[in-house]
């Protein structure tokens, strides 16, 4: 190697060191916060790695019924919209793809565009009406406002790619549509579903504009209740940073083992929810 | 719409049967469930705002047709001007910054290294994660005596900041964080329209002795601008209705300095309940982030004719 290869070595690491350091330093002072009893937290300078870990913030968070009873609403509403999503948009995507119906897409992108307060207003009052508020089954529904263009959009992109030939020849030999769809279309999707499915759930569980108003106190997402424990307990930082942490640990552990995926459904449609 | 010639067979009959011994079938029964979907949570609602926005609607009294008067109500509202200038400055900056920081790391993240598809992930980490525990985390940070951000001034000398707690730093510092948490998506975009550029031009103008910025500016550049009005399209629309991060970190304070109209929107319909001036407020702010789209298409239609050597 020469001089000049070990000195381009050189840079391109301490430009990958720049560019990623943000990202890593922040997550770790998150851990950090999460970790430390209130005299360290108060400290200045500020302590990085405390002499004593506090596992009580966790366990604290975790001890708390409250807070069980939101993490089952997340995930109630979280599953729930995305099977849902999966359930109408997967074959919707065929259907759109197969038809080249090119333009029922533009309902997808209003969708998009859309501000995720404005179908609060008009939703908000039908469930209202329907007397539904104070159960799960409004933010269900409207998790669907973000989980469903997700899943139609990535599928209709991954349905354009797969091969014509296989569905005609089964067509032909008597298959049904919907045969063709279940047993030819859908498994060499695969790749396609995993990618809609890991988006729709990461966009539902980080949703908060939603939650933030149709949720009463029983029915909060886990978003909401770390928003609410901001207004009320402010004075102790380390447990609020390790409700945070648990809130959000498992979108992290998905985004960097599923980063492949998340990447392709990401830059393929480059959809985000809310 | 080639949607329209599937429902009625007869026709499709008629068009093309004689290319194709089996007849196409009709994709109508993939799609109806998802129609119905669509039409119950995205075009009823519209709908329904569109309708709500022509009348006087508050919750608790009776709701009155006043035609255009929400509308007119609207340049008046001297905290709705103001929200629209802080909406146009907070976009403004969360558009350009993530698209600087983005294209720069997207032409490091082009280079192979080992463990490149991991730091991938870590470095996108911001965008995935739930942005109210983010927000949480950011306020810590920005706290004046005690945050961590202070601290780092201090050790390169600067006095400390007031950060989201002054109504002049307000601003820039949720662009801050709007920028740290969006650069990534940015950087997806680019390395996109990076991967997809020949290598012959370096090439080339390697042998000519261009230099690195040379090649950058004059080959890089022109070749990955589409990826970049893509990626500003998609970055305006995201910077104009942010909401959670404003929102958990300063609730559009101190005072209404830091409020966007999609802040101001959440007042009057969530905390007044006046349903139908939000109406009014959620139609404007529509049509004002398809305005924008559409001049940044404008713009995109200009350069590529003064590419081209347009013009006349």
């Amino acid at each position: 190697m020469s001089a000049r290869q070990i000195l381009g070595k050189v840079g391109l690491w301490f430009a990958v060191f720049v560019i990623v350091s943000p990202a890593i330093l922040f997550f770790l002072w998150m851990a950090s916060l999460s970790l430390k009893f209130e005299v360290d937290n108060a400290a200045y300078p500020p302590v990085f790695i405390p002499e004593h870990f506090a596992w009580k913030n966790y366990a604290d968070v975790l001890a708390s019924n409250r807070f069980l009873t939101y993490f089952v609403n997340s995930l109630i509403v979280t599953g729930s919209a995305t099977l849902l999503a999966m359930l109408v948009g997967v074959p919707a995507g065929y259907g759109i793809a197969r038809m080249a119906a090119h333009k029922s897409a533009i309902v997808i992108l209003i969708a998009r565009i859309t501000p995720g307060l404005s179908y609060l207003i008009p939703l908000f009052l039908l469930f209202q009406w329907l007397g539904l508020l104070g159960t799960l089954l409004p933010q269900i529904i409207i998790h669907l406002v973000v989980t469903v263009p997700i899943v139609i959009w990535i599928m209709i992109g991954y349905f354009e790619t797969t091969p014509l030939e296989l569905e005609e020849a089964a067509l032909i030999d008597g298959a049904t549509r919907w045969q063709v769809f279940r047993h030819v279309a859908l498994p060499i999707a695969r790749p396609g579903l995993a990618v809609a499915f890991i988006l729709a759930v990461i966009f539902s569980w980080n949703n908060f504009v939603f939650g933030i108003v149709l949720a009463g106190r029983e029915t909060r997402t886990l978003p909401v209740a770390v928003y609410n424990m901001i207004s009320f307990d402010q004075l102790s930082w380390g447990p609020l940073a390790a409700a945070a942490l648990i809130v959000t640990f498992p979108v992290l552990l998905l985004t960097v083992f599923a980063q492949r995926q998340i990447v392709a459904g990401l830059t393929a449609g480059a959809v985000k929810g809310g | 719409m080639s949607a329209l010639t599937q429902t009625t067979p007869a026709a499709a009959d008629n068009d093309a049967a004689p290319e194709r011994e089996w007849r196409p079938p009709s994709y109508w029964p993939f799609v109806v469930p998802a129609l119905v979907v669509v039409l119950a949570i995205i075009i009823f609602p519209w709908l329904f705002t569109i309708w709500m926005s022509l009348n006087e609607w508050k919750v608790g009294s009776p709701t009155t047709f006043v035609g255009f008067a929400n509308y007119l109500r609207l340049p008046n509202d001297p905290r709705f001007v103001e929200a629209v200038g802080h909406t146009i400055l907070y976009t403004a900056l969360s558009v350009l910054l993530p698209l600087v920081f983005g294209t720069l790391a997207a032409v490091v993240f082009h280079a192979k290294f080992p463990g490149r598809g991991f730091l991938r992930g870590v470095f996108i980490m911001p965008m995935m994660a739930t942005p109210v525990a983010i927000a949480l985390v950011w306020t810590m940070m920005f706290h004046p005596q005690l945050g961590v951000l202070n601290y780092l001034l201090s050790l390169v000398g600067l006095p400390p900041q007031l950060w989201v707690f002054h109504p002049a730093t307000v601003i820039p510092s949720l662009v801050l964080v709007e920028t740290w948490q969006w650069t990534p998506l940015v950087m997806l975009i680019v390395l996109g329209g990076l991967a997809a550029i020949p290598v012959e031009p370096y090439e080339s103008a390697q042998i000519d002795g261009a230099g690195v910025w040379q090649m950058f500016r004059y080959i890089t550049l022109p070749l990955i601008t589409p990826f970049l009005f893509i990626a500003g399209m998609i970055r305006m629309i995201d910077a104009v209705k942010s909401f959670d991060i404003i929102f958990a970190i300063t609730q559009g304070g101190p005072g209404s300095a830091s409020e966007t109209i999609n802040l101001y929107l959440y007042s009057v319909a969530f905390i007044y309940y006046d349903l139908g001036y939000g109406s009014a407020i959620a139609v404007v702010f529509f049509l004002l982030i398809i305005a924008m789209a559409a001049m940044m298409l404008h713009l995109r239609q200009r350069t590529l004719w003064t590419e081209i050597g347009g013009g006349a």
